[in-house]
């Protein structure tokens, strides 16, 4: 009896936590759209470029992750940092050029870094989350810690990626390389550019333990980057993981996705990850109104994290105190 | 007076502070186990062991990248790209990650690391091994670029590099590592960003960097002989670039040589008499630069040794220039 008290009280738990990814989830995608909108009315600047279709990635490596652990990840890395902590408030404020944005406004849309979560930082560079990464790694081996790098399938072809791999691997040092395979680098189809076209086979030739898993299935994503990081923590080095996802938008603001062949988009909706979790989270009992309330709520988070970017200041040059060094 | 040498005064800069900061560490290709190619880092491994000393893989990209990963949560790196010429491999994460980090990050935190290398011709090592790359990123801000002249300067210029909060590139020119000096007073720390006066003067100022110091002070002994009076000033950082001891010299000497070793354009004696101009016009009555010609470094001796500005070269300058008397 004491033993099914505690299946349920486990079931329970593991409801409240799919519930709770589920919100990041919508945290994220109600986040891009917000900045969609507010980019087309000129409130967001230069480019971005949007996370939406690719939540379940994020989200799932960040359940394995405790709030300690270091991430850094990419110039499409709204997603990387709600995953990991960073308040949309703090976070819609910095794509406005607020000075209350998480770097004051001074980073912007693809260089978002926030170290009381965690965030080292996101990277305008291809690949360059992979060396951050690999040196969060030195310290979060002595720090009993773990150090994650998101990435796209682009990044596979650069020099960071194979240097990084290589000596991740020979120091046996806790780091998580999630390669999220979008299916295209910029504009350009990854198969076209990336010989073998086999991105976990390329980190097996380290030597390394590599899985590849349904980028749009939470309950994957985050199975397989809890055995990575459990590796990772117990001195067993580097894993990685490479999610299959597909992204909503094109690669940045300036690309209307020409390049997709024709029902690409609409297949991939119809495995939209939010969509997928919704509909799992139903059939194993979580009820309707549950997660009618959950919706409501993040658009009403969202819209009030909008509100309070767009009445905020903007940073004062002439009250600015930049200093070059510390 | 107790002698230092130059390698061995960049190896006690290390063992010290990694002894006095346990949250230093060292690693690069070949400085562990065998103690560096110009045996500037022998022991360090043998005594604080493989996690804080460490060799690495052929992979300067990975190793900028892990060193300033590390440098932003918790850790003060200290690597070493062997030759400055393997710069350009690092470059993406020091000049996109580590200079920038400080600011964009709207001041969360600092990058605290060292990136040692051997720079400098005269080796005759040919054009890819001979470069000094501090020029490549003088116009970075954020960085530190230090070059010290001599053993006591390498290593109290070596351990300001290591204390300091922000990424800082240290040039150690490869014809200093044999020369022997006046060692330091114990756990002397020099300033970063402060010109040294290396030796006082009247009627002209020497600026020079590096091994160009001593060239400088060996012509202003010969230009003493002449009656020519000249001050020499240790610049010891490109990055940030002490005008103001510049300037004090010049309201005295009215005349400034600058010597480089390196391309006259886009070089840092350019950048320095441009500065001065602006704010000194006033007190100058000569400026030049002595530089190398624009072309890389030549292998042959012949050539290599014309190609270096030395101290034979800064006195034959400077007669002509100001007509000073021969002999």
């Amino acid at each position: 009896m004491a033993s099914s008290e505690t299946q349920a009280r486990e079931g329970a738990e593991q409801s409240t936590r799919y519930l709770d990814a589920y919100s990041r989830m919508l945290l994220i995608r109600a986040f891009e759209t917000a900045i969609h909108r507010l980019f087309l009315r000129g409130e967001v600047h230069g480019t971005t470029h949007l996370y939406a279709g690719q939540e379940a990635s994020a989200v799932g490596v960040c359940m394995a992750l405790e709030p300690d652990d270091y991430v850094a990840g990419t110039y499409r890395g709204h997603g990387h940092a709600l995953a990991k902590g960073t308040t949309p408030e703090a976070l819609a404020a910095e794509m406005l050029g607020r000075a209350s944005g998480v770097c004051g406004g001074r980073a912007g849309s693809m260089n978002v870094i926030d170290l009381e979560h965690g965030l080292v930082g996101c990277f305008g560079i291809v690949g360059g989350s992979i060396g951050a990464a690999l040196g969060a790694a030195l310290s979060a081996k002595r720090q009993g810690r773990v150090a994650v790098a998101f990435f796209g399938d682009g990044a596979t072809n650069q020099g960071y990626f194979h240097e990084c791999l290589n000596m991740a691997a020979v120091q046996a040092l806790p780091a998580v390389f999630v390669c999220e395979n979008n299916l295209y680098g910029e504009f350009t189809p990854m198969a076209a550019v990336t010989a073998g076209g086999d991105i976990p086979g390329r980190a097996r030739a380290f030597g390394m333990p590599s899985v590849s898993v349904d980028g749009n299935d939470v309950w994957a994503v985050e199975a397989a980057a809890r055995e990575a990081v459990e590796r990772a923590r117990s001195g067993g080095g580097p894993t990685l993981i490479e999610t299959r996802t597909y992204r909503h938008y094109g690669h940045s603001k300036s690309d209307p996705g020409a390049y997709r062949t024709p029902g690409e988009l609409e297949s991939w909706l119809e495995r939209d990850p939010l969509r997928l979790t919704r509909e799992r989270l139903l059939g194993e009992g979580v009820g309707e109104e549950q997660l009618a309330g959950l919706e409501s709520a993040v658009e009403q988070q969202m819209a009030a994290a909008v509100e309070a970017a767009l009445a905020a200041p903007y940073p004062d040059p002439g009250v600015e105190h930049a200093s070059e060094f510390r | 007076m107790a002698e230092l040498e130059f390698r061995v005064a960049i190896r006690d800069a290390l063992a010290e502070e990694l002894e006095r900061d346990p949250t230093v560490v060292f690693f690069g290709e070949d400085i562990a186990a065998a103690g560096g190619v110009f045996k500037a880092t022998p022991d360090l491994y043998e005594r604080f062991g493989p996690e804080r000393v460490f060799d690495t893989p052929i992979s300067e990209l990975a190793l900028a990248g892990a060193a300033f990963g590390a440098a932003v949560t918790g850790l003060r790196p200290v690597f070493e790209v062997m030759f400055g010429d393997f710069m350009g491999l690092a470059m993406d994460s020091l000049v996109n990650q580590a200079a920038k980090f400080w600011y964009i990050s709207n001041e969360q935190g600092s990058v605290p690391l060292v990136v040692r290398s051997a720079v400098g011709g005269g080796g005759r090592f040919g054009a890819i091994h001979s470069q000094i790359h501090g020029t490549w990123f003088q116009g970075v801000p954020g960085l530190k670029i230090v070059c010290p002249s001599t053993p006591a300067e390498a290593k109290g210029l070596l351990k300001a590099a290591i204390r300091d909060d922000n990424p800082v590139i240290f040039l150690e020119h490869k014809r200093l590592y044999s020369v022997k000096g006046p060692a330091p007073q114990d756990g002397e720390v020099l300033p970063l960003g402060q010109a040294r006066i290396a030796r006082p003067g009247d009627d002209l100022t020497i600026v020079a960097l590096g091994k160009n110091v001593s060239d400088a002070l060996s012509a202003a002994e010969e230009l003493a002989a002449d009656g020519l009076s000249a001050e020499v000033i240790d610049l010891r950082c490109l990055r940030p670039l002490d005008i103001e001891t510049v300037l004090e010299s010049l309201s005295r000497t009215q005349r400034l040589l600058a010597v480089e070793e390196g391309p006259r354009t886009g070089g840092w004696a350019t950048g320095l008499l441009g500065a001065i101009t602006e704010r000194g016009l006033h007190d100058l009555d000569d400026a030049w630069i002595i530089a190398t010609a624009e072309t890389p470094v030549p292998y042959s001796p012949t050539l290599e040794d014309a190609f270096m500005p030395d101290s034979a070269a800064i006195v034959a300058e400077v007669r002509e220039r100001l007509g000073v008397p021969v002999g």
